[in-house]
């Protein structure tokens, strides 16, 4: 039997405003999910056009999960967001153009063409870049959150994860030694049903991965991750609580992997009808529907976003490729810091 | 000035830094109440308090991980691996995250990583090891493998005021065996710049670390022979003083290059191979090497030094460059 809390769904708008989220934040937070996916589906576009180089990695199903949690981060906090984890770089502000530009190997991108797709920061964000040996950043981030702690600030790293990187030590020693030190951090599990080709059946064997955060010492949380607001509110009580010196939570929300590991990858080993039924619960059409039902969203306001995601997307593609490859002789270029640049952290 | 031991050097200068820089914390494994298994940071926490000489769960992926984290929001992380060789379960957060973070995102992660390496008391395969040429391979990473006291306590400095990871090898066997007169107040020495343990003419002996005083005694017997060894102790491997070395075997034509790792792609090879690239015209004989054998540290008092280059050994590679 599951330890871990099972979270309600989001109801009435009333709910909602009690969780703090005003009607600006409502259609903002459907614009950013519009957005994410918009920039996926583009960027699967020009990686089919050969554009891209490498393989090309989306999120589609995993949009909720991901601006819900980003909503509830306060401005000082820090995230380490993975490769389904777009719309947490949305949402707190990288610039669309700027994802691309790092999708097409520029030197004006947030990498500077040294890292592909999805694997971009930004220090004035607070966001951490995600290397590919997945989950090496949970410890990152529970250095973060142990420098917080250290410094008495009040701010909270969030550290994200799957149902395949769940296996792997760094999680275990991240979240025993944030347990340990009640540090301000919260660990988010994307439960995305699927690694690569690997069933969950074949990576853990408790009944939810959340109820492994009973063994640390502190809460788990199950939320269905195809519930924007749910989420939000769910990662917002978490968040507030590692602020208060509460200690960590585990949140697991509880997705589909909609495409493939990568582009390559047709995702034939995945049932048919498992793909239906959770298109069914498409996390944007179902926020679509909520906020048509419980907010009045007319579709003259629907279109207004749709339009300006579009041109958004076209203004960065262009902004993007207007941008140079780096040039080859940079290539010995930053491999070592210079002394100047620790005097003025990235990060404050 | 005082006369410290290598360790206290070693304590003098990570509690100097402690002082001066409030971003300067220490994270390991029974570092705070207990003092570190050699007691490098013994009555730290008293000093400093508990989250500034912090004892974690046994967690290398943990404590080489949290520097960085905590290295990225502008603290000054001081990791101690409570032997050098436990640094292989750490592997990922130093290779994968720490050394490519600046290259790929730009953003500086200045932590210091202290590894008691080095053989010579039966640790056995799992206490003794030398892994720096394992680490001078990635791209990203400083490595520094002092020799002296007054080295260990300038090269910290230097580790700890860097803006990038640095492993820093301190041998446990020169922990208590060797003194020396350490100046008081703070200084660093720089990375990069080799220095001449003793001077000569007839063969250059490059090393570093415990090798330098193995060398020494190796060069005292042999100028009674009349061989005159010019002793260069790296200090730090990357970066490492290239123009030392060239400038070393121009003047005595002859190189020999001495560690305790093992011999097969240890950083000797490198050595060899920039003298060879470089100073070919220079040499009067071939480079020598002197290593460990390929195998795993033995335990056995017996096997172990046969197994650590010992003074006979490097004794008589000199007398045969000398002979040449």
């Amino acid at each position: 039997m599951a330890v871990a809390r099972e979270a309600e769904p989001v109801g009435s708008l009333h709910e909602v405003r009690q969780a703090g989220l005003d009607r600006a934040d409502l259609l903002r937070i459907f614009r950013d999910m519009l957005l994410t996916r918009a920039i996926e589906e583009r960027g699967h576009i020009l990686y089919r056009q050969g554009k891209i180089p490498g393989s090309f990695y989306t999120g589609r199903g995993n949009e909720a999960a991901s601006v819900g949690v980003a909503m509830a981060m306060g401005p000082d906090d820090i995230g380490a967001p993975l490769h389904r984890n777009l719309g947490v770089h949305i949402v707190r502000g990288t610039e669309p153009w700027r994802i691309f530009a790092n999708y097409l190997g520029r030197t004006d991108s947030p990498s500077r063409g040294r890292d592909g797709n999805i694997h971009l920061g930004d220090a004035r964000l607070g966001l951490i870049e995600m290397v590919s040996h997945l989950p090496a950043m949970l410890p990152v981030a529970v250095g973060c959150a142990l420098a917080f702690r250290i410094r008495e600030e009040h701010r909270v790293a969030v550290a994200w994860f799957g149902n395949g990187a769940s296996a792997k030590g760094d999680t275990h020693e991240a979240m025993n030694f944030a347990g340990v030190r009640r540090l301000p951090v919260v660990f988010i599990c994307d439960n995305n049903q699927w690694a690569y080709s690997t069933p969950n059946a074949l990576e853990y064997a408790c009944e939810t991965l959340a109820d492994r955060a009973e063994g640390y010492g502190f809460e788990g949380v199950v939320v269905d991750g195809t519930d924007v607001l749910a989420v939000y509110r769910e990662a917002h009580r978490a968040i507030e609580k590692a602020r208060l010196g509460g200690g960590p939570t585990l949140i697991e929300t509880k997705t589909m992997r909609m495409e493939g590991h990568a582009v390559h990858d047709d995702a034939s080993y995945v049932p048919r009808e498992t793909l239906d039924e959770w298109a069914r619960h498409d996390p944007l059409d179902r926020y679509r529907a909520w906020l048509r039902h419980q907010v009045g969203m007319t579709e003259d306001e629907e279109d207004r976003l749709s339009t300006e995601v579009k041109k958004a997307i076209d203004d960065a593609v262009a902004r993007a490729d207007a941008s140079p490859f780096p040039d080859p002789d940079t290539l010995e270029d930053g491999v070592f810091a210079a002394a100047e640049e620790v005097d003025a952290p990235h990060f404050r | 000035m005082p006369v410290r031991t290598y360790l206290q050097a070693i304590s003098d200068g990570l509690r100097q830094e402690m002082r001066r820089d409030e971003r300067v914390f220490l994270i390991g494994e029974d570092i705070g109440a207990f003092g570190g298994a050699f007691k490098v940071t013994d009555g730290f926490q008293q000093e400093f308090g508990e989250w500034r000489v912090l004892d974690t769960p046994l967690a290398e992926t943990a404590i080489i991980g949290a520097c960085t984290g905590a290295a990225l929001v502008g603290l000054r992380p001081v990791a101690e691996m409570q032997f050098a060789d436990f640094i292989s379960c750490g592997w990922d957060q130093l290779v994968t995250v720490a050394s490519k973070q600046h290259y790929r995102a730009g953003t500086a992660v200045p932590i210091v990583v202290r590894c008691p390496s080095g053989g010579g008391f039966s640790g056995g395969p799992f206490h003794s090891q030398n892994p720096e040429s394992s680490f001078a391979h990635i791209p990203g990473l400083k490595i520094a493998c002092p020799a002296t006291p007054t080295d260990a306590k300038g090269l910290l400095a230097s580790a700890i005021e860097d803006p990038n990871p640095v492993l820093y090898f301190e041998h446990k066997h020169l922990y208590r065996r060797l003194k020396g007169e350490v100046a008081e107040e703070r200084f660093t020495i720089p990375f990069g710049q080799a220095r001449v343990h003793r001077e000569g003419d007839d063969v250059s002996l490059i090393t570093w670390g415990a090798m330098v005083h193995t060398a020494a005694d190796a060069a005292e017997r042999v100028a009674g022979d009349g061989i005159s060894v010019e002793i260069l102790d790296l200090r730090t491997l990357i970066p490492w003083d290239r123009d030392a070395v060239l400038g070393s075997v121009g003047k005595t034509s002859k190189a020999l290059v001495l560690h305790e790792d093992t011999l097969t792609g240890g950083f000797g090879a490198e050595i060899a191979a920039t003298i060879a690239e470089h100073a070919f015209e220079d040499l009067d004989a071939p480079v020598r090497r002197i290593a460990a054998p390929d195998t795993p540290v033995p335990f056995s008092p017996p096997l172990e030094q046969r197994f650590i280059p010992q003074i006979d050994d490097v004794a008589a590679a000199l007398r045969d460059l000398a002979a040449y």
